[in-house]
Formats: structure tokens, C-alpha cells, sequence
């Protein structure tokens, strides 16, 4: 993509807000924060603020839905209308959102053991409080913490991220400049036991070669952001136990 | 899954396993394309695409509109896409699916990156630029509306003409000046029904299929992708696919520019 205004994105070999190329923004994430879901999450990654929330496994609505070998999945992923640096987004499911929420529960469809519950529906809701490029990233890492959180079969703990390509650069984990003026930028998630590709998305112009190179650093961030994810889990545990 | 389509699932799959499919092609290979352009008078352009049975057709209307406060000198491009009543038992009338916006915003997507359409091209002045809608409309489906999709989309682009805009007005009848299309996008959709994975599935290997893998190219670059459905893949099948991506190329570009040159 050709963009005539293109601010500067990478300054002595820095970027704007002086991360390395392979560096992710700070993330954390608290797990358990809503009483009422059967899991939750909240989640910090450089201004993205994420909440998660997962409810059930429960009766399907409506009932004619239901599968009595095993259970359906809803996703709902959503920017709040406050949540951009722009005007005051129109509430209600956009194309976008409706196609990231579509994308999102077909990740979840794979990791949660569904045979487990047969007849039911879990929910998972993804509010984005506040965006800053990496939302669907952020929201699918941090539903895969409320998951966990609310004891469902899960078969492994999915992680995602996106790889940008600002110039001749390969970078992880765009921040909302880059993702806007990238020459390419893939969000991608991941089942971190077997490395498989769960989510897959790209748009802009990668070569063979950029494409392998985005894998190889999208697999190194990935160890990173399931040690604070599994933290996370952990300290549920330790504050119940208390 | 209903249960006939359980079994032919199993049969879909007992058949990979020698390398064979329902039909007799192999497994990166499309089935029959055929693309018709300009079949309606009233929109700006327009294509039909078969793509073995199912058959898409894509219409282009252009609209003057304000220039969006954002984006002052650029003009408007989307995609919609519609899975009609008509094409398939399964499909229901209503708003649309989120089948039907994925595959809009795939085909769009595609487009987009491929930079196929300068939209700064589509400024009139400052007060006026022209939108271009493409609407996808599914007459009948048998799998894979993906490709059908963005070759329609992009044949339809391809033989569009710029109405002309005087005093405030468009006259749709008196165009003469084609839409620039600057760059030729393929794009090449994968099943994977079992451990194997295909080309171009129709529509029983869609029922059959965990996972689904879009990537369109330009020749060069990989320009957009999208995986779909509750499978996995993994960095061995993408790359693979990809180069299977890039040797499609050629054979889908000459398609659509067979139907310039007619």
C-alpha cells in the first residue's frame, strides 16, 4: 500500500515509540475479573485494554442450535464506541467486527475440547476498551486466559500476534501507526504445543521469504506471551488459595 | 452436519487417500472456469464466473459521493457480497451472513492490497469523488466462492466504465473512459478434509473440510490471506500452499485477460 503522508516509522533503526524490531509492547493480564462469568480476563498490551469474559457451558439459545454430540461456540468480539483515537465508533456489530468475531470463534472452536459438552453453548465475549492496533490479537489472548479461567476443557492455551512489514522491515507486534501505514501485516494465532495455525490473516504484500522470516519471530514472541498468560492463570489459583 | 453429508465425508476421504477426488482432477487442479463479461447493460461493469457449478455474478455501479474528511483526494472502492436464496437450499434470505461479509471483505481485501485500484484515481475535485460498488451476487453454489468471487470481482472491475459527471450530474448512459485497473490478483482457495488438502473444493468437499486457506497473490507478492473453519495448519502446508498459489497465477490471470482481449 502507497501512502502519500507516511510519517517516519523507523528511526535509527528504532521505532516510534523506541521498541526493537522483535520487541512486543509490555503486556499483562489479570485473570478471574468478573464475578459473574464463569472466566474472565483482563488485559494490558502497550494501549490496548482488553476485557474477556466467558460464560457457560449452558443451554443454547435458540434451542434449535443445539448439537447434542458436543457444544457450539459464540464469539462476539466488539470495540467499545469510546475506544479509538477517532470519532465516536457506531455501536452494534460492522462488517469488520463481525468478520473478527467469525474468525475468532474458529479458533476457539479448535481448542476447547467440545465433545466434553454435549447439548450446551459457551459463550465468549471480547470488549476492546481502548485500541491501539492488535485488537483481535489482544482479544484472542486474552479469551484464551478467561477459557482456562473458567475450568473449560481446553486443549491448549492459544497465544496470538500480529507481524508487520514497515519498508524493508519485518516487526512484531504493530502498534496502531504502523498497522496503518505497514506494507503488510498478518495476525496470526497459535496453538503453542504442536505450533500449529489456528488463525490466519494478511493483507498488503509479503514475499515467500518475508512470510517464513514473520513465522520465525511471530513463534519467538509467542514463548513470551504464553509465560505471562500461564502467570496469570497462576495467580488465580494463588489468590484463591490464600 | 447432516448425515448424508457424514457419509460422503468419509468417502471424500477414502478417495484422497489414493489421491483421487468426486471428480476426475487432481488435487491442485481447478475445475472448468468460464467468465462472461459485460451481461448487464445498466451497471458499469460487470462478469459472470463458472467455476465448475457454482456460478457467481458480480455488478459495478459507480456513484459520486462527498470525499470522506479523512481521506480528501481518494474516491471510494467496496465489496458486498450476497449468498442468495436461489443458489443454495442451505442459504436463507435475511441480512448478511457471516459467511457472506467474510467472503466480501476477503475478495475486497485482495483487491485492496493488490492496489488494483488507485483511489486516488477516483477524485473528481474537491468536492466529489467517484464510490465504486461491486456487488457479489451467488446464483448458485457448489464450493469455493472465494476464487469465483474475486475473478468475477476482478473481471467486472476490468470492463467497468467511468460514467460521465456534468453539472452535478451522472450520466450512466455516456461513458466512454474505462476503469484503470492497475494490477491482476489471483486468488487460490484450499481445503483440507482429513490430513490432505486441496484446490479449489466444490461443494461436498466444503462439508467434508476442517479448515479453509485463501492466498492471494499478484505474481510477486503474496498480497492477502485467510484461513477459515476450526482446523489447523501448519508452517509446512502454508509454505507449500503458497508456492502452489504462485504457480496458479499465470493460468487465472490469462482467464481474465482472455476476456479483455474479446
Amino acid at each position: 500500500m502507497s501512502h502519500a503522508n507516511k510519517p517516519e516509522l523507523i528511526i535509527n533503526g528504532k521505532r516510534t515509540d523506541g521498541r526493537d524490531f522483535n520487541e512486543l509492547r509490555q503486556l499483562k493480564i489479570e485473570a478471574g475479573i468478573l464475578k459473574n462469568a464463569a472466566g474472565s480476563a483482563y488485559l494490558e498490551w502497550g494501549n490496548n485494554k482488553v476485557l474477556a469474559a466467558v460464560y457457560g457451558p449452558r443451554e443454547v439459545v435458540p434451542k434449535h442450535l443445539t448439537d447434542s454430540t458436543k457444544a457450539i461456540v459464540k464469539c462476539r468480539y466488539s470495540m467499545a464506541p469510546f475506544s479509538s483515537l477517532s470519532e465516536h465508533g457506531r455501536s452494534g456489530p460492522n462488517r469488520r467486527a463481525t468478520e473478527i468475531s467469525k474468525v475468532i470463534k474458529e479458533v476457539f472452536e479448535n481448542v476447547i475440547i467440545l465433545n466434553d459438552y454435549p447439548g450446551s453453548e459457551i459463550d465468549i465475549f471480547i470488549e476492546i476498551l481502548q485500541g491501539d492496533g492488535g485488537t483481535r490479537t489482544a482479544g484472542i489472548t486474552a479469551a484464551a486466559v478467561a477459557l482456562a479461567s473458567a475450568g473449560i476443557a481446553i486443549r491448549d492455551l492459544v497465544y496470538a500476534v500480529s507481524a508487520a512489514k514497515i519498508g524493508e522491515n519485518l516487526v512484531i507486534d504493530p502498534h496502531m501507526l504502523e498497522d496503518n501505514y505497514s506494507d503488510a501485516d498478518m495476525p496470526v494465532a497459535v496453538s503453542p504445543k504442536n505450533k500449529e495455525i489456528l488463525l490466519l490473516q494478511m493483507d498488503g504484500g509479503y514475499t515467500r521469504e518475508e512470510l517464513k522470516k514473520a513465522f520465525e519471530m511471530i513463534f519467538t514472541a509467542g514463548e513470551k506471551i504464553t509465560e505471562v498468560q500461564k502467570d496469570s492463570i497462576r495467580k488465580l489459583y494463588e489468590s484463591v488459595s490464600k | 452436519m447432516s448425515s448424508m453429508d457424514l457419509i460422503r465425508s468419509g468417502y471424500i476421504k477414502e478417495l484422497l487417500e489414493n489421491g483421487k477426488r468426486l471428480e476426475p482432477r487432481g488435487i491442485n487442479e481447478f475445475r472448468q472456469i468460464a467468465i462472461k463479461c459485460n451481461v448487464l447493460g445498466n451497471a458499469e461493469g460487470s462478469a459472470q464466473v463458472d467455476l465448475g457449478n457454482t456460478r457467481v455474478l458480480a455488478g459495478v455501479k459507480m456513484v459520486v459521493e462527498e470525499p470522506h474528511s479523512d481521506t480528501p483526494d481518494e474516491g471510494n472502492f467496496i465489496v458486498s457480497a450476497e449468498l442468495l436464496p436461489i443458489a443454495s437450499a442451505e442459504y436463507e434470505t435475511g441480512p448478511p451472513s457471516p459467511s457472506a461479509i467474510e467472503l466480501a471483505r476477503v475478495v475486497d481485501r485482495g483487491i485492496r492490497a493488490g492496489n488494483c485500484i488507485d483511489l486516488k484515481n477516483l477524485s473528481i475535485d474537491k468536492e466529489h469523488v467517484w464510490s465504486v460498488y461491486v456487488d457479489l451476487y451467488v446464483l448458485n453454489y457448489d464450493g469455493n466462492l472465494f476464487d469465483a468471487g474475486t475473478l468475477a470481482v476482478m473481471s467486472a472491475l476490468a470492463t467497468s466504465k467511468i460514467p460521465k459527471f456534468e453539472n452535478e450530474e451522472i450520466k450512466h448512459t455516456e461513458s466512454d473512459e474505462p476503469l484503470r485497473v492497475d494490477n491482476t490478483i489471483t486468488s487460490t482457495t484450499f481445503c483440507k478434509i482429513g490430513n490432505k488438502i486441496v484446490l479449489d473444493p466444490n461443494g461436498a468437499e466444503e462439508a467434508a473440510m476442517s479448515t479453509r486457506l485463501t492466498i492471494t497473490t499478484d505474481g510477486s507478492c503474496i498480497r492477502a490471506m485467510q484461513k477459515g473453519l476450526s482446523g489447523s495448519l501448519s508452517i509446512e502446508d502454508i509454505n507449500n500452499l503458497v508456492e502452489i498459489s504462485f504457480s496458479k497465477y499465470d493460468e487465472l490471470k490469462k482467464q481474465i485477460q482472455s476476456v479483455l482481449n474479446r
